[in-house]
C-alpha cells in the first residue's frame, strides 16, 4: 500500500541525506519525495510518499523519528488530505496538432507555458490520477521530456 | 571571556566532566593539541592509531558508564575513526568522537587532507555535526554529550574546520536551561501495556528472562535479578548482556544463540512467556526467527521503540528505560515459592553443562577456567572476535556489569587490545584481561607500545592456534575442510614481540604450567602477553548452525 508521510523537518544542510540515506540503508523504498521551508523559515517538509505493508511504515516512522534533525513524522495517507504534484510536459506539436493539444489542455485545467517551433511545454497540477490521465492522453503526440515534482500533501481543515 | 574555538572546545570538555581523550595529533588539530599543552585537568592518552583511540574511548565508556571521547585529525585520522565509531554504534556505547577538518574555505575542494566524514559517518552516528561557525561551538559540543549519553547511547561525531578552532567568540559558561534543543527523555509508560506484562506473568508456568546490553547501559542488574528471584525466572543473557546477571546465579543459564547454552536455548524453545529486557532479537541470538521461542507470548522491554517489533513479532511492548520499568513490575508481584518449570531447567544445567575435550592438550577453555578461578569473576575481560570471544563468554563468569567488554553486533577483530587500555584507565582498580587470538591480535598488536608508554598492567592472554580459528571451524564443518586463508602457522614470535615493545612475554605450551605463570603475570606492573599454544583444532560448542533454531544445537 502506498503511505504519504509528511516530515517536519530541521532546516539545515544534509537533512536530506540523513533522510534519504536512512531509507536506502535500510531498504525501503521512496516513490516521491518533495521538500521545501515552511511558514517557520527554520523548519523544511518533507512529503515522502511510500510503498509498504504496515511494518514497512513503522519502521520507516520509527527509525525517521529516531534521527535528531526530525521533528515530527505523521502518516497522512489514511486522514482526510489534498494531495498535489506539478508536472511538465514538452510535447511534440507541429501546427498539424496544436489546437487537439490546447483542447486536451483546457480540459484538465493545464496551461501551456512555452510555445516552440514543433514543441509545447503544458504545465499541470493535480494529484497522482489526473497526471497519469493528462500523461497518456498526450503520448499520442509524442512526449519529448516529463518532469514532476513529487508529490506534496496537507491535511484538510476540520 | 573571549576564547578561540579551540579553547572553548576543551572548556566544553571540562564541563561535562572529561578527564582523558584518546587521540593522535595531526595538522587540522593543531590547535587543540596547543590548548591540551596547558589543560592539566585533561589527560591525553596517544594511541598509535585513530582506530585504536576509538576503541579505547569505546572501552573506557563500557567499562565506567562514562561518555568516552576521542579525538583525531581530519582527513585519514578521521576514516580511521569510522570502524570504531561503527563498533560503539552497533553496541549503543555512548563515546563522542572529535575530528579536526580542513579551513572552511577549502571545504568541498578536494583539499589536502580533506574527507567529508560528516557524510561518511552519517549511518553509524546517533547524530553528527560539522560546525561551521563558533558561535554554534559550545551548546553544539554540550548537545553532542547528552545525544550520546541519553536514551539508547551511541557515538556523536563533531567535525571542527581548523579555522574555526582559531576564531574568537564570547564564552559563557554552560546554562542548564539554555540547551537549545530539548529531546524526550523516556515517554510516559504505557501503563495498559504494564498491566499485561504483569498479567502474563502472573499467568505464565514456563518464563524465561532474556536480557540484553540494555540492562547493563540502564543500570538494572538489581531490577533483573530481584525479578528473576522474586518470580523464579531463569535468565539467560545476549553477548552484550552479560555481566548484567550474576554469572554464578543458580537461575543463570548462560548466554543464548549460536554459541549459547544448551539450557538456555532449549529453555527459549520451550518457554512459554519471553521476557525480553534492554535486547533487541540479533539473529546470532535468535537463529531462525520463525521457529524462536515457538510456544511463547513475547514481553519486549527497550527504550528505543524502534526495536519494538523490528525483527520479530512481539506480544506486549514497553517502551521504556527497562531500570523503571522493572521496578514497577517488580512491586506489583507477588512472590511466589516455587516453580515446576525450575526442575526441568535444572535438568538441562545437570544434562548438558559446557564441556571440552580433556585430551592432554592445552586448551583454552581451560585457560579461560583459569584465569576466572584465580580473579573469582571480577575482572574486567576485553575480547577480540572470533573463538577467543566464545570461549571467554562461556568460560568466564563475570560478577558484574561491565566486565565484558567485547564487540557484539559489528564483530571487529582487533578490537580488545585498545579496548582494554581504555578500560584499564577508566577502572585502574581492576584488573584487566584482553582474550586474544593470534589473528584478531595481529590486527591492533601496536596498541602494546600505548600500554607500555602509558605503565598500564593489562594482560593480554594470547590463544594462539595459529590459525584464523572461528572462520577455520566453519570451513572445517561446512566447507569440506577446504582451510582457505587461515592458517597463520610460524608467523610471529610473539614472545619477542611483547619485548620488542617494551612488554613482558611469557609462553604456556602445557596445561600444568597455566596457573603458576598467569600468578606470575598478575604480579607484574606492566603490560604482560602470555602466548598460550593452544590445541589448533579445538572448536567452539555447542553450535546452532546459521540459520537453524536454537534447539538444533550440534555439539551438545
Amino acid at each position: 500500500m502506498r503511505h504519504t508521510l509528511a516530515v517536519l523537518v530541521e532546516n539545515h544542510p544534509g537533512v536530506l541525506s540523513r533522510v534519504s540515506g536512512l531509507f536506502s540503508r535500510r531498504g525501503f523504498n521512496i516513490e516521491s519525495l518533495a521538500v521545501g521551508p515552511t511558514e517557520k523559515p527554520d523548519i523544511s517538509r518533507m512529503t515522502i510518499v511510500v510503498e509498504g505493508d504496515d511494518y514497512v511504515i513503522e519502521q520507516v516512522s520509527k527509525q525517521l523519528n529516531k534521527l535528531v534533525d526530525v521533528i515530527k513524522v505523521s502518516d497522512i495517507s489514511s486522514q482526510a488530505s489534498v494531495s498535489r504534484e506539478l508536472v511538465l510536459i514538452k510535447v511534440d506539436a507541429d501546427p498539424s496538432v496544436r489546437s487537439q493539444i490546447i483542447q486536451i489542455v483546457e480540459i484538465f485545467r493545464a496551461n501551456i507555458v512555452d510555445v516552440g517551433k514543433n514543441s509545447m511545454i503544458i504545465e499541470l497540477t493535480g494529484d497522482k490520477d489526473k497526471v497519469t490521465a493528462m500523461e497518456e492522453l498526450l503520448k499520442q503526440f509524442g512526449i519529448k521530456e516529463l518532469v514532476r515534482t513529487g508529490i506534496v500533501a496537507m491535511n484538510r481543515g476540520s | 571571556m573571549r576564547l578561540t574555538g579551540a579553547e572553548i572546545l576543551i572548556k566544553c570538555l571540562e564541563e561535562q566532566g572529561v578527564d582523558i581523550i584518546f587521540g593522535y595529533p595531526g595538522g587540522a588539530v593543531l590547535p587543540i593539541y596547543d590548548v591540551l599543552y596547558f589543560t592539566p585537568t585533561i589527560r591525553h592518552v596517544r594511541t598509535c592509531h585513530e582506530q585504536g583511540a576509538a576503541h579505547a574511548a569505546d572501552g573506557y565508556a563500557r567499562a565506567t558508564g562514562k561518555v568516552g571521547v576521542c579525538l583525531a585529525t581530519s582527513g585519514p585520522g578521521a576514516t580511521n575513526l569510522v570502524t570504531g565509531i561503527a563498533t560503539a554504534y552497533m553496541d549503543s556505547v555512548p563515546i563522542v568522537a572529535i575530528t579536526g577538518q580542513v579551513p572552511r574555505n577549502l571545504l568541498g575542494k578536494d583539499s589536502f587532507q580533506e574527507v567529508d566524514i560528516t557524510g561518511i559517518t552519517i549511518p553509524i552516528t546517533k547524530h553528527n555535526y560539522l560546525v561551521k561557525d563558533v558561535e554554534k561551538l559550545a551548546d553544539t559540543i554540550r548537545e553532542a554529550f547528552y545525544i550520546a549519553k541519553s536514551g539508547r547511547p551511541g557515538p556523536v561525531l563533531i567535525d571542527l574546520p581548523k579555522d574555526v578552532m582559531l576564531s574568537e567568540t564570547e564564552f559563557s559558561p554552560y546554562d542548564p536551561k539554555k540547551l537549545s534543543k530539548s529531546f524526550p527523555d523516556d515517554t510516559a509508560l504505557d501503563l495498559r501495556e504494564l498491566d499485561c506484562a504483569v498479567n502474563a506473568l502472573n499467568e505464565s508456568k514456563k518464563p524465561v528472562l532474556y536480557v540484553g546490553g540494555g540492562v547493563i547501559n540502564s543500570g538494572a542488574t538489581e531490577q533483573v535479578v530481584e525479578l528473576a528471584e522474586k518470580f523464579l525466572i531463569p535468565v539467560t543473557t545476549t553477548l552484550m548482556g552479560i555481566g548484567g546477571f550474576p554469572g554464578k546465579h543458580p537461575l543463570y543459564l548462560g548466554m543464548l544463540g549460536m554459541h549459547g547454552t544448551a539450557p538456555a536455548n532449549f529453555a527459549i524453545s520451550h518457554c512459554d512467556l519471553l521476557i525480553a529486557v534492554g535486547a533487541r532479537f540479533d539473529d546470532r541470538a535468535v537463529g531462525k526467527f520463525e521457529s524462536f521461542a515457538p510456544e511463547a507470548k513475547i514481553i519486549h522491554i527497550d527504550i528505543d521503540p524502534a526495536e519494538i517489533g523490528k525483527n520479530i513479532h512481539v506480544d506486549i511492548p514497553i517502551v521504556g528505560d527497562v531500570k523503571k520499568v522493572l521496578e514497577i513490575i517488580n512491586s506489583r508481584l507477588e512472590p511466589i515459592r516455587q516453580r515446576e518449570w525450575l526442575k526441568q531447567v535444572d535438568k538441562w544445567k545437570k544434562d548438558y553443562p559446557l564441556k571440552y575435550c580433556n585430551n592432554g592438550k592445552l586448551k583454552p577453555q581451560y585457560i579461560i577456567e583459569q584465569i576466572y578461578e584465580l580473579t573469582d569473576g571480577d575482572a574486567i575481560i576485553t575480547t577480540e572476535v572470533g573463538q577467543n570471544q566464545m570461549w571467554a563468554a562461556q568460560f568466564y563468569r563475570f560478577k558484574n556489569p561491565r566486565s565484558l567488554i567485547s564487540s557484539g553486533g559489528l564483530g571487529t577483530m582487533g578490537y580488545g587490545l585498545p579496548a582494554a587500555l581504555g578500560a584499564q584507565l577508566g577502572r585502574p582498580d581492576k584488573k584487566v584481561f584482553n582474550i586474544a587470538g593470534d589473528g584478531s591480535f595481529l590486527m591492533n598488536c601496536h596498541e602494546l607500545a600505548t600500554a607500555v608508554n602509558y605503565k598500564l598492567p593489562i594482560n593480554i592472554i594470547l590463544l594462539n592456534n595459529q590459525s584464523l580459528g572461528m572462520v577455520r571451524q566453519w570451513q572445517d564443518m561446512f566447507f569440506g575442510k577446504r582451510f582457505s586463508s587461515v592458517n597463520l602457522e610460524d608467523s610471529t614470535d610473539f614472545v619477542k614481540l611483547a619485548e620488542a615493545y617494551g612488554a613482558v612475554g611469557l609462553r604456556v605450551k602445557k596445561k600444568e604450567d597455566v596457573r603458576p605463570i598467569l600468578m606470575k603475570a598478575l604480579n607484574i606492573e606492566k603490560p604482560v602477553l602470555i602466548e598460550c599454544v593452544v590445541d589448533p583444532d579445538e572448536k567452539v560448542f555447542p553450535m546452532v548452525p546459521a540459520g537453524g533454531a536454537l534447539h538444533e544445537m550440534i555439539g551438545i
